[in-house]
């Protein structure tokens, strides 16, 4: 297992060599001077040469790219060109912004998916049935960005019970000064994750619900089942003892790449409520062409994704003793 | 006859096709299908809600919501099924090269392969049309640097389990050539996840293309693309919500045709499941396309 570990630590070397790679070139061939983006049009020749140099884009690709590749041994990702902050001190700025809705939306989205897609599996064909799939397929088919707009629209305008947008305290300091004896900073906090962490999670759910549905249809119809239904076993037990936790293998991965694709900052979720978390502060990077921080933030989230994936595999074994390490 | 009981027995198939139909027909006939221009402003019905004169009701400026929407499903649906028929022609080549030839080939197209999966979809195609600009061919690029990806593990992994296959030994054995063995008797035997899956990426395509342009990273106003639309109606969501409901709405029933067909398709022509959601994926290796959405 700690071979196993460490070798897969290792594999991340090459990938994130690709990774930079593929982040440097995209970004070093985009049309437009970054010198001339930060002074505008009207800058003097001087000005401009003086910010180039600053910059380092005086100095011919190959060069640049060694640099950079040093700088990030030294787990230095470059300096914000608009915020004139190390992009490294950003990022890890918004970083806590953008796992707690993650955390939250995909425990609401497992709680939720693995619920409807049990019940449909074991009540199959019937109305209940019909009903989670039904759900299903609108929440699959919905955008995540339209289904916050209607959140917000009941919410937030209609009855007026949640915040539109904006983030509360820190989930984390909120939970401390509850405990201090302070559950109104607790109960901000939670108001103003409500509504993109339903949005993201129910999105989340109507995925996972179809899956864990099928998954749960093939396990139920295995010979294991059967003989446990034979020996008297009552249904409850069958599913939940033994149908279930076989039923879940497959949902673990799923749940990792979701929730990895949400640590990359659910941009258009985080746009809509004002959630100022790393989808939003890409957006912005983007739009403003701030390479570094551009570079830095795509870095982050395929480091983060290449991890939880590891994580999930890791867990596999955990979970499932027949799987063999290769 | 047994063609249609098929058919009548599949109703995902059916509502599916049948949604999917609509749309096709008013994304092509749309210049026909309304007495009015997108960009023609009706002063007097500014904000209105459905009517017999506005199907859909009308935005700030009086203009038609039908005939904007109709506009904004030829745009959409371009880019959708240009962008997953480049990329499906892109990762089924790939696919098949790696599935067929191994080694080291095979090891690094996957790695590169990879690299793709690991950039945040929507984070990946915004950086491209930053750098290509905007623009409804630029978009399509961004989109099938996301989506070529999925068509190459799908197709690379059928091709790998009909490789070991008795008919394929067969034909190599009477002397057919790689590229003839590849064409004429793997490639068809694959097609069933390819439909599939180019099925189900139109939907998540017509998503992400509506999400750029809400960024405002798609294709620019005045083009009325159905993100804009309902980036635009947000604006007057306390007083009009009118606007972004029959956006969303627009936008969603598209999607739910595109994957009722696909689920209908995947009944049909996949039944060993090569394109399931997630499902049988080990960890590592595995079709999803849950990590391609837009959220």
């Amino acid at each position: 297992m700690l071979s196993y570990l460490v070798r897969r630590l290792l594999l991340l070397i090459p990938f994130s060599l690709g990774v930079a790679f593929v982040v440097f070139a995209l970004l070093h061939v985009i049309p437009g001077d970054p010198a001339i983006v930060l002074l505008g049009e009207e800058a003097t020749a001087e000005a401009l040469a003086q910010v180039r140099t600053n910059l380092g884009l005086d100095q011919p690709l190959p060069v640049r790219f060694g640099l950079y590749l040093l700088d990030l041994v030294r787990l230095d990702l470059g300096r914000s060109i608009f915020r004139n902050e190390a992009v490294s001190t950003v990022i890890a700025e918004r970083f806590a912004a953008t796992a707690e809705v993650a955390l939250l939306a995909t425990l609401l989205s497992v709680v939720v998916g693995v619920t409807l897609g049990v019940v449909a599996a074991v009540r199959r064909g019937s109305i209940v049935d019909v009903g989670c799939m039904l759900f299903a397929q609108l929440g699959v088919s919905m955008p995540v960005f339209w289904l916050g707009i209607l959140l917000m629209y009941l919410f937030a305008v209609r009855l007026a019970v949640l915040p539109s947008i904006g983030r509360g305290e820190p989930l984390v300091d909120a939970l401390l000064a509850a405990a201090m004896g302070n559950p109104g900073v607790l109960r901000t906090s939670l108001a103003h994750l409500a509504m993109p962490v339903v949005a993201l999670g129910l999105n989340g759910a109507a995925i996972l619900s179809r899956l864990v549905r099928s998954s749960m249809l093939e396990t139920l119809s295995a010979d294991y089942v059967r003989t446990a239904r034979a020996k008297g076993l009552p249904i409850r037990r069958v599913v939940m003892g033994h149908a279930l936790r076989n039923a879940l293998l497959p949902v673990i991965s799923v749940v990792g790449l979701q929730f990895g694709a949400l640590l990359g900052g659910a941009v258009l979720t985080e746009g809509i409520f004002g959630w100022p978390g790393l989808g939003q502060l890409a957006v912005g990077a983007i739009s403003q062409r701030d390479i570094p921080l551009v570079q830095g933030l795509v870095l982050v989230f395929a480091l983060m994704f290449a991890l939880v994936n590891l994580a999930v595999d890791v867990l596999y074994v955990v979970v499932d003793p027949r799987v063999r390490l290769r | 006859m047994t063609a249609l009981r098929r058919l009548g027995s599949n109703l995902p198939l059916l509502v599916g096709g049948l949604i999917v139909v609509a749309i096709l027909f008013i994304a092509i006939f749309h210049p026909w299908l309304s007495p009015y221009g997108p960009e023609q402003m009706d002063m007097r019905n500014r904000l209105a809600l459905p009517s017999a004169a506005h199907w859909l009701g009308t935005d700030n400026f009086g203009r038609d919501l039908w005939t904007r929407l109709a506009h904004g499903a030829a745009i959409s649906l371009s880019i959708a099924l240009g962008s997953v028929a480049v990329a499906a022609a892109i990762g089924t080549l790939i696919g098949l090269v790696c599935g067929y030839h191994g080694g080291w080939l095979d090891l690094i197209l996957m790695r590169i392969v990879d690299l793709f999966l690991g950039f945040p979809a929507l984070i990946l195609a915004m950086a491209l049309v930053a750098v290509l600009g905007p623009g409804a061919v630029n978009v399509a690029i961004a989109l099938v640097a996301v989506f070529w990806t999925e068509f190459a593990r799908v197709v690379r992994a059928a091709v790998m389990a009909e490789r070991q296959r008795d008919y394929v030994r067969s034909a190599l054995a009477l002397g057919a050539s790689d590229a003839r063995v590849i064409l004429v008797h793997i490639l068809p035997n694959t097609l069933g996840p390819i439909v599939v899956l180019a099925t189900l990426a139109i939907g998540t395509a017509i998503v992400a293309e509506s999400g750029l342009s809400f960024l405002g990273f798609g294709v620019q106003p005045p083009a009325p693309t159905w993100g804009w639309t309902l980036a635009y109606g947000m604006r007057f969501l306390r007083s009009d919500p009118w606007l972004c409901t029959v956006a969303g709405l627009a936008i969603m029933i598209t999607v739910l045709g595109f994957n009722l067909l696909g689920d209908g398709l995947r009944d049909l022509l996949d039944p060993r499941g090569m394109t399931r959601r997630g499902e049988g994926a080990t960890p590592a290796a595995g079709p999803d396309s849950s990590s391609g959405r837009a959220s």
